[in-house]
């Protein structure tokens, strides 16, 4: 990686002060060892008009690799550091950052042994760096360097020439020009590389908020975009970026936690699809839910598809179900709802209301028998249609529970979300998403297959045209149904199409019971 | 254990006492203290089959004889003693036992688990006793009134034991005859593991005879007749056993000839038979008890009034000797009339009787007033094939290991036999309908193909997969959780994801100067496993994909439940679906079929449908978003950053400043990274668009355009290469020789370009395509012992690699060997090339310094993992071939994708 700083000067101020300030000679190539590889710094040029300082740091791929320790815990904290193949040789991170940090310690704490009064005076200053990997491309550097005073050229890179229509990739050139103070240029660059990049080669911890606070003095408190620069240079530790950002005396900025789009982890997620204000809709589907739990009368309930556990947390508050179980496929999400409900600092009684375990719909869970009811909220969408009958069986076949409730989106008022492109589903990972009609059709026959009875609500502002945006189906299990149960049989699973329960009984045989099964001629008489 | 023995049925040796135990009971020890329990145990049994009441207070109390602990110490006991009977295992009970009490908990126990309890009395004088515990120091301060209200206690006792429910008393008295008492372990009635057939196993006749006698002469018996032409016996020329699954008699027109035909077969020990509810209901009826003379009973009774009454005393003897149910074969097999769950197999029990007997029920009854059956067998998990009749259905069919042979003989249905080890299906129509059905019978026969939908204990957890070619592999829980987010959310359907490819290890690390794999070492790792043939094949340039063609769409809804109009499935290594598009997916398989169909496999291999293992080029179209994202962002930003910092440093060097080293590092670098772009390129090429041309003849515009133009069906670019036919109807063809394999894939590759050839002749109702998406896998067959023959393969490497290839595998050419030592051989290694390596290992591995460092690599376990996912996925093609059910292949397959996932911790 790679980046020079030049500035310009004539006879009386020479642009070779530049090597006081930075402490490097210009006739000299000097070489610096750092914790991932070597640091470079050399002159390309050096005139009283023109002085170029250049820093070339040369990472060791192969130790990066394998002092990571590989992927997951205990490894690197950005994924990227596991692989052979990175851009971190290449491209300017956090590892240029702390270089730069190292080598130009003392320009960059506006210190010059030799010439004090040198680092108190603004420079022309054009520093180039011809990689920056930006996470948010051109505009978010514009945004980022502008307001400092900065002229910005920040040109995207394209993926690869061979292959236009793979279009840009996420790096640009970037070249700065303005009149500052070196020391402001260096510590600028110290947080807003990474931060652009939006990843950090070692573990934050919490003195990184002093780093930010640091190297942020004099410009960072009055920059429009701190709390974008808070979040991502402290790695999007929430509790650390509130801190630093009270620190900053930004406490009106803190309460708006969360509104920062994350990356989309969808296993862990439910509240990306539609929050709008005033009240999300995440909340009117929880508020319909727990209603028609408790107008069912439900006392054991499942979650099933629980995520992070937020309607776990709402069943909890109501002491009318006493066994509230949270299941989910993905042991992320698990964890993050014990995490958020926290379960380990919950009193005894309480925790003892509720369980979360994993569990899957494609398969039948002899677990999940025997509940008054099952919430199936916003989860069936997640299912590719052809695995859905799996599902159906797995809950109102082999699971029974008395009451099921499912919600999903409704496709018709899609149109009404602004933000949303035409044709777009709600949610990456959602296989499909129903009208009105289809949800209804797909209701009526689960029902009819399985014994249950169905009733529809709508969820949220029920528009006149394009009906509600989240559409609940209510079903009950008929008292007189005998058929289905944990007993029932699998055709309905194997097929959609298939519906006899008739491979349960007996074909005509005897209808007598065993009279007297103890009598076993030979067994019994064994002695 | 010195006078343990097994004899078959007990026969007790003469002159010593010897105390009969069945091999699997729990042996109840009565006597007072003193009387001599604990050494006569260390005597017959083995020290871990006994548990003693004493050693149990120690445990919980840390004195064998603190009485305040006996309550805990029998909880233990119990405990303990549970865990064994549910694995099977004999436990004798070494305590006073002289309460009614403490032997009933004991009997409570026994039945739970389905094993006989058994008791034997140590009857011993009070002095004997006395004098015994006085010799201890731990018990001389025992009062004596506690052994007498023991022998008290024990005389209360003698005369109820029976009544208690113990199956076998035995009372020893006096010390002389305890002393010289012997052990002789019985085997269960139901236990004939060591009769390994081959058997032909009967449904239920009814009274069927003369189905019965064609059935059987279709199996290949003689039957031979008594003076009036009577059957009495039937004989296979290759001692084959028949065996009965009971329901020989009621409702049909001559049950007394059926049973003089079996009980002539089993007298003559060619056949093996278990009761029917019907020969039960008989035998009491011939017992002189009241039963109703339904159910067809009263046919029976009508017709046996004309046989004489010794044939009638036969009969009922007969009855009375059947045994619940059999275990044969080693345990293979199970056979009884209505079904055993596994608990079950070998017990014996007033319950397991009846559930062999009359099966297990829900307690409803249905429309026509019959007991709802419980499908027992869609939970049935058991390593043990389960035979049974009992329930009339249209046609057996297996589910989860389990098949009912009743197919309706007597209600005009068929009568069917089992072929066992062969598991071959015979059957024989009813001549007529000879008794009308209560209700029709069931339209669907329980399960299927599929068996019962597949349930999560069948693959979460520890798990433990027995495997045919590598016993017994273990799949860790945190790698089953993983696997089962990937399965859940991601994979195609269960029912059409039949195999899941092996990691593949790397051949050993090369020392070859500039080289980090070389075929050398491949060659010389074969040879040291005494393998002589290889077959290098050339690696290609895409992403591994698992193939399931079919005939048509309608086979693969049919046999697979593959989507609408798909003839087949095409999964990626992880089991994902590979092509998202599924117009694109039924283009490419329905181009794939024609080629089998042309090549004349469907016919050849008796199938209608194929595993294939394949590659499916180019690599971009299922990873462009790995490309893009990783490997050409990793080129843009070398791209960008070297001219500048070039640059730099030769402006630098111009003024003079000494940077000529890392300035030449620097160039280096760059053409490493230029080359490492080069490498990735190769992997990216545009595809057709689906949207266009298919289906339907070329339009006149078409038509007019120059021949060899015309009639793209939007694959062009996707290549799709076979390198081996995993499995086909009823067999695994992973285990042929790859020679073989490839000839047969050749055979296709060449249908496809024929059928190109032909373009321009109006020949042939389907117009075949300009294009051309089977791709032929180069190859080279090596002898690892000649020189010159191992050369000639490194050179085809180094021209395959220098050309741009990928790199080649190199396997077995009989595909499926074992070492010396019996373990399996590595079923290929990769060699991959030098320029193809830099996507692996980074632009700049080939350094001196970065090859050094990363010939430290540890192939240990990747070579271990590759033999256990290779022996699973063996083990899913057998048990698919095999007809076994579809959890019992989805746990092969689910396997693979648990052993090749990063594990997650389940627990929270």
């Amino acid at each position: 990686m790679f980046l020079t700083i030049t500035t310009t000067g004539h006879d009386d101020v020479p642009a070779t002060d530049l090597g006081f300030l930075l402490h490097k000679h210009p006739g000299r190539a000097q070489r610096f060892s750092t914790s991932h590889g070597t640091a470079h710094v050399f002159y390309p040029e050096a005139t009283a008009e023109r002085c170029t300082a250049a820093l070339l740091l040369e990472v060791d791929p192969v130790a990066l690799v394998r002092r990571g320790g590989g992927k997951g815990r205990g490894g690197a904290p950005d994924a990227a550091l596991a692989q052979y193949v990175n851009d971190r040789p290449y491209a300017a991170s956090s590892l240029l950052a702390v270089a730069l940090g190292g080598v130009f310690s003392s320009a960059m704490k506006g210190k010059c042994a030799a010439r004090p009064e040198l680092a108190e005076r603004r420079l022309p200053l054009r520093i180039e760096l011809p990689v920056v990997p930006a996470r948010g491309g051109a505009a978010l550097v514009e945004r980022l360097f502008a307001p400092l005073g900065w002229t910005v050229t920040a040109r995207p890179l394209p993926l690869d020439e061979r292959f236009p229509e793979w279009g840009d990739s996420r790096y640009v050139a970037l070249v700065l020009e303005g009149e500052q103070l070196l020391a402001d240029a260096l510590r600028q660059l110290y947080v807003l590389l990474p931060v652009l990049d939006d990843a950090k080669h070692y573990w934050v911890a919490p003195d990184e908020v002093d780093k930010l606070l640091r190297s942020g003095e004099g410009w960072l408190a009055a920059h429009p975009e701190r709390r974008l620069i808070a979040d991502r240079f402290l790695a999007r530790r929430r509790s650390l970026a509130r801190d630093a950002l009270d620190r900053l005396a930004l406490a009106r900025l803190a309460e708006a936690e969360g509104a920062e789009p994350e990356e989309l982890d969808n296993a862990v997620d439910e509240t990306v699809d539609t929050e709008e204000k005033p009240v999300p809709l995440a909340v009117r589907r929880r508020e319909a839910i727990v209603g028609a739990l408790r107008a069912a009368d439900a006392a054991r309930v499942l979650d099933l598809g629980c995520g992070q556990g937020q309607l776990v947390g709402e069943l909890l508050k109501d002491t009318r179900f006493t066994e509230i179980v949270g299941v989910d496929v993905s042991v992320r999400a698990l964890r993050e709802a014990s995490r958020r409900l926290r379960l380990d600092r919950m009193h005894e009684r309480q925790a003892a209301r509720v369980r979360l375990f994993q569990g899957s719909l494609a398969y039948t869970d002899r677990r999940l028998a025997g509940y008054d009811a099952a919430v199936l909220s916003e989860v069936v969408e997640h299912v590719d249609l052809a695995r859905l009958p799996a599902l159906e069986h797995a809950v109102f076949g082999a699971a029974h529970p008395g009451t099921v409730v499912v919600t999903t989106p409704n496709v018709e008022y899609n149109v009404r979300w602004e933000s949303l492109p035409a044709g777009h589903v709600r949610h990456a990972d959602h296989r499909f998403e129903w009208t009105r009609q289809e949800f209804r059709g797909w209701a009526g026959a689960v029902a009819e297959r399985y014994g249950y009875t169905v009733e529809f609500r709508p969820v949220g502002p029920d528009d006149p045209e394009v009906g509600p945006p989240t559409q609940m189906a209510v079903f009950r299990r008929d008292a007189s149904a005998a058929s289905g149960g944990p007993a029932s049989n699998s055709a309905a699973s194997n097929s959609a199409a298939s519906d006899s329960p008739a491979s349960n009984h007996a074909a005509p045989n005897p209808g007598e019971t065993p009279a007297d099964p103890d009598t076993t001629p030979k067994e019994a008489k064994a002695a | 254990m010195s006078t343990t023995t097994i004899t078959p049925h007990g026969a007790p040796e003469a002159g010593v006492r010897t105390l009969a135990v069945p091999d699997l009971s729990l042996v109840v020890l009565v006597g007072a203290t003193g009387s001599g329990k604990s050494t006569f145990a260390v005597r017959h049994f083995a020290p871990t089959e006994t548990l003693s009441s004493d050693v149990c207070r120690g445990l919980v109390s840390d004195d064998t004889n603190d009485q305040a602990a006996t309550a805990d110490a029998f909880d233990v006991l119990h405990y303990i003693a549970g865990k064994r009977l549910a694995a099977g295992r004999l436990t004798v009970v070494d305590a006073t036992n002289v309460q009614p009490e403490a032997r009933k908990a004991l009997i409570r126990l026994a039945r739970e688990h389905d094993v006989l309890p058994v008791a034997i009395v140590l009857d011993v004088p009070e002095e004997v006793c006395a004098a015994r515990n006085a010799a201890r120091p731990d018990r001389a301060a025992l009062p004596r009134r506690v052994i007498q209200r023991h022998q008290r206690e024990l005389r209360r006792s003698l005369r109820h034991l029976e009544r208690e429910g113990f199956r076998k008393v035995h009372v020893l008295r006096g010390a002389e005859e305890i002393e010289a008492a012997g052990i002789v372990r019985e085997r269960r009635f139901n236990d004939l593991r060591h009769l390994t057939g081959p058997f032909d196993i009967v449904g239920d006749v009814h009274g069927c005879r003369a189905e019965l006698e064609s059935l059987l002469g279709r199996l290949g018996y003689a039957i031979e007749r008594d003076d009036r032409g009577r059957p009495v016996d039937a004989v296979h020329p290759a001692g084959r056993t028949a065996v009965f699954v009971g329901d020989l008699v009621d409702r049909g027109p001559d049950s007394p000839g059926v049973l003089r035909l079996v009980m002539g077969m089993v007298e003559a020990g060619h056949a093996l038979c278990v009761p029917g509810n019907h020969e039960n209901k008989l035998g009491r009826h011939l017992a002189g008890r009241t039963v109703r003379h339904t159910h067809g009973l009263a046919e029976t009774i009508e017709q046996l009034e004309a046989e004489d009454p010794e044939f009638r005393e036969r009969a009922h003897a007969f009855i009375r000797s059947l045994v619940s149910h059999y275990v044969l074969d080693g345990g293979a097999l199970v056979v009884c009339h209505a079904g055993l769950p596994e608990k079950y197999h070998g017990r014996t029990s007033g319950r397991v009787r009846s559930h062999a007997l009359y099966g297990d029920t829900t307690g409803e009854t249905d429309e026509f007033g019959l007991p709802v059956r419980y499908p027992w067998a869609e939970d049935y998990r058991g390593r043990a094939a389960v035979v049974y009749g009992h329930t009339p259905v249209p046609s057996a069919t297996w589910l989860n290991n389990t098949i009912c042979l009743d197919t309706g003989a007597v209600f005009g249905g068929k009568l069917t036999a089992l072929r066992w080890p062969e598991r071959e299906l015979v059957d024989v129509p009813a001549e007529r309908v000879w008794y009308e059905p209560a209700r029709p019978l069931a339209q669907d026969a329980p399960g299927g193909t599929d068996g019962r939908p597949l349930d999560l204990a069948d693959v979460t957890g520890r798990r433990v997969v027995e495997t045919r070619h590598m016993g017994r592999l273990a799949v860790k829980e945190e790698n089953a959780a993983a696997a089962l987010e990937v399965m859940s959310r991601f994979a195609a359907d269960p029912r059409h994801l039949l195999y899941l490819p092996p990691t593949m290890a790397p051949c050993a690390t090369s020392r070859e100067d500039g080289y980090l794999e070389h075929p050398a070492e491949a060659f010389a790792a074969y040879r040291a496993d005494g393998v002589r043939q290889v077959v290098c094949q050339e690696k290609h340039m895409g992403s591994r994909a698992v193939v399931l063609v079919c005939r048509d769409a309608e086979t693969a809804r049919e046999r697979f439940h593959t989507p609408e109009g798909v003839p087949g499935a095409i999964v990626t290594r992880t089991g994902r679906p590979f092509l998202d598009d599924p117009e694109t997916a039924r283009r490419l398989l329905t181009r794939v079929a024609e080629s089998v169909e042309g090549a004349g496999l469907w016919q050849e291999l008796g199938t209608d449908w194929l595993l294939l293992d394949a590659e499916l080029m180019p690599w971009s179209l299922k990873a462009g978003g790995l490309l893009r994202h990783q490997y050409a962002a990793v080129g843009a930003a070398s791209r960008g950053v070297f001219p500048a910092a070039l640059a730099a440093l030769e402006s630098a060097a111009a003024r003079g400043v000494d940077v000529e080293g890392l300035l030449g590092h620097q160039r280096d670098r760059a053409a490493d990274a230029t080359a490492f772009a080069e490498a990735y390129g190769r992997y990216c090429w545009p595809v057709g668009d689906p949207s266009r041309g298919w289906p339907g003849e070329p339009s006149p515009d078409e038509l007019s355009r120059p021949a060899g133009t015309r009639r793209t069906d939007g694959l062009d670019g996707i290549r799709l290469a076979p390198f081996q036919i995993l499995a086909a109807e009823g067999r695994s063809l992973a285990r042929l020789p790859h020679d073989g394999q490839l000839a047969l894939i050749d055979r296709m590759i060449e249908a496809e370009e024929l059928a190109a050839a032909l373009t321009n002749q109006p020949c042939g109702y389907r117009r075949p395509w300009t294009n051309r998406v089977l791709a032929p896998t180069r190859r080279l067959v090596v002898d690892t012992e000649d020189e010159a023959s191992v050369a000639a393969g490194v050179r085809w490497w180094l021209d395959l690699t220098a050309a741009g290839g990928e790199g080649m595998v190199v396997k077995p050419l009989q595909a499926y060997l074992r070492t010396e030592g019996g373990g399996l051989v590595q079923p290929g290694v990769k060699c991959r090339g030098r320029e193809y390596l830099r996507i692996v290992y980074g632009p700049e591995y080939t350094r001196p310094d970065n090859l050094a460092r990363l010939r430290n690599r540890h192939l240990g376990h990747k070579r271990s993992l590759a033999l256990r996912e290779y022996a699973l996925g063996l083990e899913a093609l057998d048990r698919l071939a095999d007809g076994e059910p579809l959890w019992r292949v989805h746990e092969a397959v689910f396997a693979v994708l648990a052993l090749e996932s990063e594990p997650v911790d389940p627990r929270l």
